[in-house]
């Protein structure tokens, strides 16, 4: 039982809080204490050194691994934890099965599922998780599918498809539960060079016309730089530092900080 | 006594022997495709008393005589006043032996199917049900049907068992002619050939075609 974290956030706090989390791999400590707030429609990057934890603040705010320390809160209310008595308990699955519909996840791997097309790739957690008949959900898909520049690709299966084609309808899909909050996990970084742009264009159009509220893990600084709000960067389960594009790229304060940045911007 | 002319006087016994071993394959199939099923996803029960039921099941079926189970259910059953036909008795040996075996396959298949296709089920909130029902289970085909196939051209050659229960199956129906006729080389050769053209040319094709539409069903060939 947890009574030193608040049942509920006040009113107008953060859409999505850290308070304190730890993650552990065994001995292995990959989150240490981590406190950060993302606010509503802001657009924050993680950037940082491979197995500095930025994976993992995505993968424990989506539900899929349990923390051990701390509290995440979403919307105002404990996700990690519920309410018992005077302090908060680890959540049911239940519970979670309540609240994680806000939070949508887009993986390095795509993840689209094999054996359906484009289209009911994104029509099917919409009729199975929130109710929607098939008409609804088949209107809402292909409107994000032509969103992503897909709509002609409907009926293809995955397999039929480019990477950047892939990662394009598993943006849509997870569009399509109307999330609050959307984790991006380097989705770039599996795709072949020249793809890369149609990727970065949804996002940069996700951004800017339909404002949603993003956390983006990227190795693309340019990127970063150009559409986020601010930066963190990541070292060994901590933010080292953070701030705004202009201040992390162009004046770094932290020695880590500055270290990364020549070593990626050296070797691009 | 000619081949030819053995084959104008007993094949159509044989043959008739060959369509009550086909009923008994089948219907031993299902059986099993089904106790596959159930007790596949048992093993991966987060559930203690599920999995070790499943587990359980699998090691005693798996670890005792197809022969001895096959002569309980006919032969120990009616003592405990549970009378079954021949039939019955030979394919619920059949089923629930080879089912334990299909099980296995079923585990390792669901297993098999990449772990990122469960964490984006679970990352659009898909019940633990509609998770294993819609997303995983449609991806096992690819994966279980070659061993699967292998297991039921085992099944095919072990019908021959209920024989020894008096199911006048096409090994039954050798036996008689056999008993009768003392033309050992040509009844059991023929049935050879039966079991192999059986298994060759109709249950191979088959499981082929059923691999094929699988991969069709996630895009592949
Ligand atoms: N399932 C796991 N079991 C054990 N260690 C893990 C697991 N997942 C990640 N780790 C470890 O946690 C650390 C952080 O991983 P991750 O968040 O993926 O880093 P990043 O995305 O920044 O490269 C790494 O050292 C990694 O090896
Ligand atoms: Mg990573």
């Amino acid at each position: 039982m947890d009574t030193t974290h608040p049942q509920v956030l006040p009113e107008g706090s953060p859409l999505v809080r850290f308070s304190g989390v730890t993650k552990c791999y065994g001995p292995l400590t990959v989150l240490d204490k981590l406190d950060l707030d993302i606010a509503q429609n802001e657009m924050v990057s993680i950037i940082g050194p491979s197995g500095s934890g930025k994976t993992t603040v995505l993968r424990v705010l989506m539900t899929l691994e349990k923390i051990n320390d701390g509290v995440i809160y979403v919307d105002g209310e404990p996700l990690t934890h519920m309410p018992k008595a005077g302090g908060l308990t680890f959540s049911t699955e239940r519970y979670l099965h309540e609240r994680r519909s806000k939070i949508g996840m887009v993986f390095q791997q795509f993840n689209l599922f094999p054996h359906m097309t484009a289209l009911q790739n994104c029509v099917e957690a919409p009729m199975q998780v929130l109710g929607l008949s098939r008409e609804d959900a088949e209107e809402r898909a292909l409107n994000l599918l032509e969103l992503v520049g897909m709509g002609e690709k409907k009926d293809q299966h995955p397999t039929r498809l480019s990477g950047g084609q892939q990662q394009r309808v598993a943006i849509a899909r997870a569009l399509a539960m109307r999330p609050k909050v959307m984790l991006l996990d380097e989705v770039t970084s599996a795709l072949d060079p020249e793809v890369i742009g149609e990727v970065l264009n949804v996002i940069r159009s996700l951004n800017s016309e339909h404002n949603l509220t993003m956390i983006m893990v990227t190795h693309q600084m340019g990127f970063a730089r150009e559409i986020s709000d601010r930066v963190c960067f990541f070292y060994e389960g901590k933010i080292a530092e953070q701030g705004s594009p202009e201040q992390l790229f162009g004046d770094p304060q932290n020695e880590r900080t500055k270290q990364f940045l020549h070593a990626v911007l050296d070797a691009s | 006594m000619g081949y030819w002319e053995f084959l104008v006087e007993y094949l159509p016994k044989l043959a008739n022997g060959a369509v009550m071993t086909v009923m008994v394959m089948v219907c031993a199939t299902l059986l099993a495709v089904t106790v596959s099923m159930v007790f596949g996803l048992m093993r991966l029960s987060s559930h203690f008393a599920i999995q070790g039921a499943a587990t359980v099941y699998i090691e005693f079926f798996r670890g005792t005589s197809l022969l001895v189970q096959l002569y309980w259910i006919y032969y120990v059953l009616p003592l405990m006043g549970l009378t079954l036909s021949p039939f019955i008795s030979g394919v619920l040996a059949l089923g629930l032996n080879f089912g334990a075996y299909g099980a296995e396959i079923v585990r390792g298949g669901i297993q098999a199917v990449p772990r990122g296709q469960y964490e984006a089920a679970l990352a659009l909130n898909m019940s633990p049900f509609s998770r294993m029902r819609r997303i995983i289970i449609p991806q096992i085909y690819t994966i279980i049907l070659p061993p699967a196939a292998n297991l039921t051209v085992e099944l095919l050659k072990a019908t021959a068992l209920v024989a020894l229960i008096t199911v006048v199956d096409l090994m039954f129906v050798a036996k008689q002619i056999n008993a009768t006729t003392w033309l050992s080389a040509q009844v059991f050769g023929t049935a050879l050939i039966i079991y192999y053209a059986m298994a060759r040319f109709a249950l191979i094709p088959f499981l082929r075609w059923l691999e094929l539409i699988a991969a069709r069903k996630i895009g592949k060939a």
